[in-house]
Formats: structure tokens, C-alpha cells, sequence
């Protein structure tokens, strides 16, 4: 019977599991992106995989790593499966990563109280837990650039800017169709709060997360009630699904609003209808930087990427490259501050810190015009940058708007209120010990 | 040779209804005890923490749904869900009464899932099988959906989420952020095998023996004199009741914080296939199925890379995701193929093919 030879290599290989994990050599700096070709969001996941990668590789063609240092690029699959993320998390630990990318707030949670006994520095970039964006509490978490709140700030003042200004809103009806998690429900109490004041009115409709790509419920609703807008807080198939269905019901599109995660391929399932669809963005997209042609040039030419040529460039694709763009400048801060050339999790949170992304520091990147400018402090690790509108042509994205600025204050209380609330709550919430660097 | 029952007489009744009547059997789970808890010392931290308490707490977990439809013969889809109400409801308790020690409220908050469980259990009393799965799958989804419409279950938190606040055990940290691995190994370990100990006096003993009854026809069983509602909602209740506990140590011992989303249909189909495939109406099967089907993949997703590599082929994480799928899914069928009563029932044939080895009749 072959059983036994099965059970002995089973046997063999549990043993060997346990051995420990090779250790990454010393001269260069290891960095896993948590990452999913898999699942139901390997949609939305696969493009963002790509340009995180991507750019880090270029670094290491181009420039053989950051400052002479090479990078070890190491992609682990979560399958946006919280299980599996904290798998990833514990198979990486030990190899001295400097920065962890969950890209899955239901990863990011259980991982944010690990990050100051594990001295790992979490990146969870405009996703994850709003309330770090507050550096005093959360030394070890970073949001940037801009906050769910701050998001849903944006579109109401976008909104009230084309109604004729904000109190024009008043009596108006606005929908919000979103992912019935946290995330999803995250800006609603802001949302709520602003329609008390402005005297709009709130429809709220929910999307299960099994029924992502059947809305036709929901939108038979938004039919009934006729919303004068409506926004969108959705992720993976659910966008394709709600533009798909927004199209076949015949909802105005460019009365259609989303926060900054539909992509190209979501938007191009609606055909011809989802002209006028808009969304928020904080990049450019396309390859006509620098940065992005050194991309084409040294990886995706070299067919050292997964990403199609015609990918590459794409809104989702860019936001992996931005995601890198900020992981490398943090490793290029820590190498400046420290004067180390393999950099550890403690001094990349020091260089996160200190990002200082100005127009001069991006055109030096060759990302001139890419982004807007953004600089993080010890207090502020979001930086609550503005983002502008874009909207969808049939083909591609156009921007529509100047950068929209948050309605900060109101953004500020509930960060306060969220913060405090989370440390409260978390009897023994260890006060902030780091020490606070000057930016260079 | 080694393995044998000749010469060892039982002369009295409980050492011949003992749990491991050999003396070999006791040696062996005294080896395993033991090896488990010095795993404790010299493992490393990902095998603790990535590896083991999972591993544990899934056993524990098919343990709970092996008494349900193992042992008593009605079908659940609704573990995930009784998971969940464990780990809110010992959420509630740890936040409500942070002074008692975090290890009672484990052991408690396992009751609200079994006062949860009975309830969903009523309608066991009038249907069967496939129709009873459906009635628990409406427990899974209303269940899932209390957890995330009612805030008051995660103290208002904005984020929606459970997260795993301070607590410790004489001075040390169990809960929480720095509660090492070590000790949450140690916490974890120690509660399944009391909890399992628990298990096999319960399936051994009267209770047990009327759920097999009712398992195996429940008129039959009705006609003995055995109540059948009575019986049924015990089953639904002993059942949630451990699937609390390891939704609770899941959460707090091992995630260390989670969203609601950890508890959906997914996680009670996981379990299920745990129970199928380690065997149903056995202890030891839990713990095989759960190795299996948990710790299978992780040691594909090492091994495949380093098979691999040596050949020149490097490839990326998705497609050993997609590998790990195909040679998981491969494997279960190739198990099923060969022995559908599940692994214990492999292991129960080589135990007795050991006993009469090398001499075989």
C-alpha cells in the first residue's frame, strides 16, 4: 500500500515546515508586498501587484537597489483572506522585513497592535484603520494620503460645488451604495453628520459582500427613491458590478460618484454607459513619466513583470506604483538619517516619518506632475492631501477637477474621537516612545 | 512487535473500558503531550503562531461540529456563526468585567454560543438532513448579519471590528499585542486537551451513546426510551459550545483582533470539510482533518518553492496559491477515494494491521 510512503513524506515535510525560514542576507533589504492574484479581488488585486512590484524592480535594474542596496522583492498571496495575510505576516516576520503592505483592512487590523512589539512598520495606504492616521498613537501605522473621511468630505464639496455651492444641497437626495464591512461603513457617520447640517437627505444601501456582483436589489431601490446622487464605497467586483447595474437601470451617470478604488476594467464593463462615471484619484495615470517609461524600459521589456505592456500605466497599476514610490522613499529617508545602508523596520518607520515629497523631490524621481505633494510628520501620518476628480471618457480617464480639498476640521474631530477611542478600548495601549525626527 | 496486545489482561472492568486500553497507546499520547508541549520551548515563532494554534484551534473547533454531525447525526452549516457569537460574546465579558482572569471568559463565553446553538437546534426536532443544513445556514446568516449591524457587540468601535485588549495570567501576557507566542501556544494547548478530554468522556458515556443511537435512527431510538428533543438540543448545544471556544481563542489567542468577515459561510464549509475528511464520529479524525485541510497548505506553499527551484523554475506566489489548490483538492479526493470513513478510519486499519504485524491472519 502506497499509504505509508504518503504518511512518511507527510511526516517529512511537517518536520521540515518547522525548520526555520532562510534568513535574508545581509546586505540588502528585504521587503514583502502582501499580494492577491487569487480570490474575488483579484481584480482590483492583480493590477495593484503588478505596479508595487514593478517599480521596486525598476529601482533594482536601474539604480541596483536604493542607495547601492539591493531590494528583495518577495510577493506572499493572502487571497485578501485574512487567515492567510496573518500567515503572510508570521512567514515574514522572522526575515526582518522593513515595511509590511497589507492591502486588506481585515489583514491591517489584526496587524496594527503587532507593529510596535514587532517593530514593524505597517503602510496600509488610504485603507485599514482611519484613526492611524494619528502618529502620537500610532507610531507604527501610516495611512497616507488621504483618509476615508476625508474622501467622503471631498465628494459632498464636489457635489455642492456643481449644485451652486453646499447649502445648495439642501432638500436634495444623496445614495450611498457600499461594502457592507467596516470599510464600507466607515464614512458614514461623517456622512450623516453633513447631512444633519446641510439638510440633505441619506439613502443608505448596502452590498453584502457574497452578493457583489448581483445588485440588481439594490439598484431596483435606487430606482424607487431616485437619489440625486449617488456615491459609491466598493472594492473589487463590486464596482464592475454597480456601474454594470447603474448602467442597465439607467441611473444618470454623471450623477454617479466613487471613492478611489474602481479601475479601468470596471469601469469599461459597463460599455458605452458608463460615460460620465467620476471617481477620486490622487495620481496621474498613463506611462508618460519618467519613472514609468524606466518601467517599461528595464522590467516589463526585460519580462521581468507580470503586467502586460497595455497595463501598465492603468489607474490601479499606478496606485501599486505609488504604494512602492512611498516605501522607497521611506528606505531612502532611514538610509539618510541613519547612515546605515541595510535599514531595519525601526529606521524605515523613522524614514516614513519624515516623507517629504515636494515637487523638486518628484521630478528628481521622474514622477513630476505624477502626484500631489505630501509631507508626513510624527503627528500626522496621513498627511489628509486633497484629491481631484476624474472622469470616465468611454476609453480612458480624464481629470475634471483641481484637487479637492478635505473639510479638515471636521475630518480632525472624528480622527480625535476614533483615536482615543481605539487606545481607551485597548486597556494598556502602550504610550508613544519613539523619538520624533527632523525632516531632512 | 512493539505494538501488540498479548499479555496485557485486564482484570478489572473500567481498565478493559478504558480510553487507551494498551499500554502502547498510552505511551504514545503521553509522547505526544509531551512533544506538544515542548514544541512550546523550541519551536520558532511562525510555527507557533502560524502553524499551531491554528491547528489547534480548528481541531477544537471540528471537535465541536464532530459532535453535532458526527456523533449525533445532524447536519450544520452554521459553525462559523457559533464561532463568532463565542469570540463576541467573550469580547463583551473581557471588556465588561476586565478584572477576571481573560481564561474564565473563554470558558464562559462558550455557553452563549451553546444557549445560541440550542436555539438554532429547535428545528432539528421536525426536519432532517439536507433540510436541517439549510435551517443552519439561516443561523450563519443571520448570525453574520447581527455581527455586523449591531455596533453594541463591538463596543461602538468605529472600525467595526473586534480587537484584542491587555489581559493576562499571573503577571503574564495572554491577550493582547505582546502576549508572545510561546505563551498563547501554551494557553491554547492546554485548553484543547482538557477540552478534548472532555469530549471523549462525553461520546463514551451515556450522552454519547444517545446521540449514536439517535444518529442511527432516531425512531429506533425514540422507541428506547430516549427523548429525542432533549437529546438533539444537548448535541446543538455540547456542539456550539466548543466551537465558541475555539471562535474565541481564535480571535483573541490567535488573530489577535478580526473583523466579522472571519466567521462567514466560508469558515463553517472549512470545518465541515475538516470533519468529513478526518472521519466523522471520531476525536482523533478532528485533529487529522484539520491538519490536513489547514496545515497541508502551508507546508505546500514552503515545500513547492524549494522543489521547484533547484530545476531553474522560480515561480511566483499566485501560481503556488493555484498549486497549493489543485494538490490540496487532489489529495482530499484521493483520501475519500480510498478510505470514505476518513483518515481515522486509516489510522484505526494500521493500528490493527500493527497490532498483528508481522504475523498476519
Amino acid at each position: 500500500m502506497s499509504f505509508r510512503r504518503v504518511s512518511l513524506g507527510l511526516a517529512a515535510a511537517l518536520l521540515m515546515g518547522g525548520a526555520a525560514l532562510p534568513a535574508a542576507a545581509q546586505d540588502s533589504i528585504y521587503v514583502p508586498l502582501f499580494t492577491y492574484r487569487t480570490g474575488p479581488f483579484a481584480g482590483s488585486g492583480t493590477f495593484i501587484a503588478d505596479g508595487m512590484h514593478d517599480y521596486l524592480e525598476m529601482l533594482n535594474q536601474r539604480d541596483g537597489g536604493i542607495g547601492g542596496v539591493k531590494l528583495v522583492i518577495e510577493e506572499c498571496e493572502t487571497g485578501y483572506d485574512t487567515k492567510k495575510g496573518v500567515e503572510c505576516y508570521e512567514a515574514v516576520k522572522g526575515k526582518n522585513p522593513v515595511i509590511v503592505n497589507p492591502w486588506s483592512t481585515g489583514i491591517t487590523l489584526p496587524l496594527i497592535p503587532r507593529a510596535a512589539v514587532d517593530k514593524i512598520p505597517i503602510l496600509s495606504m488610504a485603507y485599514g484603520l482611519s484613526a492611524s492616521a494619528r502618529g502620537d498613537i500610532f507610531p507604527w501605522v501610516f495611512n497616507p494620503p488621504t483618509t476615508y473621511w476625508d474622501g467622503m468630505s471631498m465628494i459632498i464639496k464636489y457635489i455642492g460645488e456643481k449644485e451652486g455651492g453646499l447649502d445648495k444641497l439642501k432638500g436634495k437626495k444623496i445614495g450611498f451604495l457600499h461594502l457592507d464591512a467596516s470599510f464600507g461603513k466607515e464614512p458614514i457617520p461623517l456622512l450623516e453628520e453633513l447631512s444633519k447640517e446641510l439638510g440633505f437627505e441619506v439613502k443608505l444601501y448596502p452590498v453584502a459582500a457574497q452578493d457583489m456582483q448581483n445588485q440588481s436589489s439594490q439598484w431596483l431601490s435606487v430606482r424607487r427613491d431616485r437619489p440625486d446622487y449617488m456615491i459609491m464605497w466598493g472594492w473589487g467586483s463590486m464596482n464592475g458590478g454597480a456601474i454594470k447595474e447603474a448602467v442597465r437601470s439607467g441611473y444618470p451617470m454623471d450623477k454617479f460618484l466613487s471613492v478611489w478604488w474602481p479601475g479601468e476594467d470596471d469601469a469599461r464593463s459597463g460599455g458605452a454607459g458608463a460615460k460620465g462615471f467620476k471617481m477620486l484619484n490622487w495620481h496621474g495615470v498613463g506611462t508618460s513619466y519618467p519613472a514609468l517609461q524606466d518601467i517599461l524600459k528595464n522590467v516589463v521589456d526585460k519580462g521581468l513583470s507580470k503586467a502586460s505592456k497595455e497595463k501598465v500605466g492603468e489607474l490601479l497599476y499606478n496606485r501599486g506604483v505609488y504604494n512602492s514610490l512611498l516605501i522607497a522613499e521611506a528606505i531612502a529617508n532611514a538610509q539618510k538619517l541613519t547612515g546605515k545602508k541595510a535599514v531595519t523596520g525601526e529606521d524605515v518607520r523613522r524614514g516614513m516619518e519624515t516623507i517629504k515629497l515636494d515637487p523638486a523631490r518628484l521630478k528628481a524621481l521622474g514622477l513630476e506632475g505624477f502626484t500631489d505633494q505630501i509631507t508626513l510628520s510624527c503627528d500626522d501620518h496621513n498627511g489628509h492631501r486633497p484629491a481631484f476628480m476624474q472622469e470616465w471618457d468611454g476609453t480612458k480617464w480624464v481629470k475634471i477637477s483641481d484637487p479637492i480639498e478635505p473639510m479638515s476640521d471636521r475630518v480632525k474631530a472624528q480622527l480625535e474621537a476614533a483615536a482615543k477611542d481605539y487606545a481607551e478600548k485597548n486597556a494598556g495601549w502602550p504610550k508613544r516612545t519613539e523619538a520624533c525626527d527632523k525632516a531632512s | 512487535m512493539l505494538y501488540r496486545e498479548a499479555g496485557q489482561f485486564k482484570t478489572t472492568y473500567s481498565s478493559d473500558m478504558a480510553v487507551f486500553r494498551l499500554r502502547e497507546d498510552r505511551i504514545g499520547i503521553a509522547v505526544i503531550v509531551a512533544v506538544a508541549y515542548a514544541l512550546a520551548f523550541v519551536g520558532s515563532d511562525f510555527l507557533l503562531q502560524a502553524v499551531l494554534i491554528p491547528f489547534l484551534v480548528f481541531s477544537l473547533a471540528a471537535i465541536g461540529l464532530n459532535i453535532l454531525t458526527g456523533y449525533a447525526g445532524q447536519l450544520s452549516l452554521g459553525t462559523g456563526a457559533f464561532m463568532g457569537v463565542g469570540a463576541y460574546a467573550c469580547y463583551k465579558l473581557m471588556t465588561a468585567f476586565p478584572d477576571v482572569n481573560v481564561i474564565v471568559w473563554i470558558l464562559v463565553s462558550g455557553f452563549f454560543s451553546a444557549a445560541v446553538g440550542a436555539l438554532f437546534g429547535l428545528p432539528s426536532l421536525r426536519i432532517k438532513g439536507f433540510y436541517l443544513a439549510v435551517a443552519t445556514l439561516a443561523a450563519q446568516f443571520f448570525l453574520q448579519w447581527c455581527f455586523i449591524r449591531v455596533p453594541w457587540l463591538v463596543n461602538y468601535n468605529v472600525s467595526g471590528a473586534l480587537d484584542a485588549p491587555l489581559r493576562t495570567l499571573f503577571g503574564v501576557p495572554v491577550v493582547g499585542a505582546t502576549a508572545t507566542s510561546q505563551t498563547r501556544y501554551l494557553v491554547v494547548l492546554t485548553l484543547v486537551i482538557v477540552l478534548t478530554w472532555l469530549a471523549s468522556n462525553l461520546v463514551r458515556g451515556r450522552i454519547g451513546r444517545m446521540w449514536i443511537a439517535v444518529r442511527d435512527m432516531d425512531l429506533a431510538a425514540e422507541l428506547m426510551g430516549i427523548r429525542l428533543l432533549q437529546t438533539k438540543l444537548l448535541a446543538f448545544a455540547v456542539s456550539s459550545y466548543y466551537c465558541g471556544v475555539a471562535g474565541a481563542l481564535m480571535v483573541f489567542l490567535w488573530y489577535g483582533g478580526a473583523e466579522y468577515d472571519v466567521f462567514n459561510i466560508n469558515q463553517s464549509f472549512f470545518i465541515l470539510f475538516m470533519v468529513i475528511i478526518g472521519g466523522l464520529g471520531s476525536l482523533i479524525g478532528s485533529f487529522f482533518g484539520a491538519a490536513l485541510i489547514f496545515i497541508m497548505p502551508i507546508v505546500l506553499g514552503i515545500v513547492l518553492p524549494a522543489i521547484l527551484s533547484p530545476f531553474g523554475l522560480s515561480v511566483g506566489a499566485e501560481t503556488i496559491e493555484h498549486l497549493r489548490f489543485m494538490i490540496v483538492g487532489a489529495l482530499i479526493i484521493f483520501f475519500l477515494i480510498v478510505e470514505p470513513h476518513g483518515l481515522a478510519r486509516l489510522w484505526q486499519i494500521g493500528k490493527q494491521k500493527l497490532l498483528v504485524w508481522p504475523f498476519p491472519y
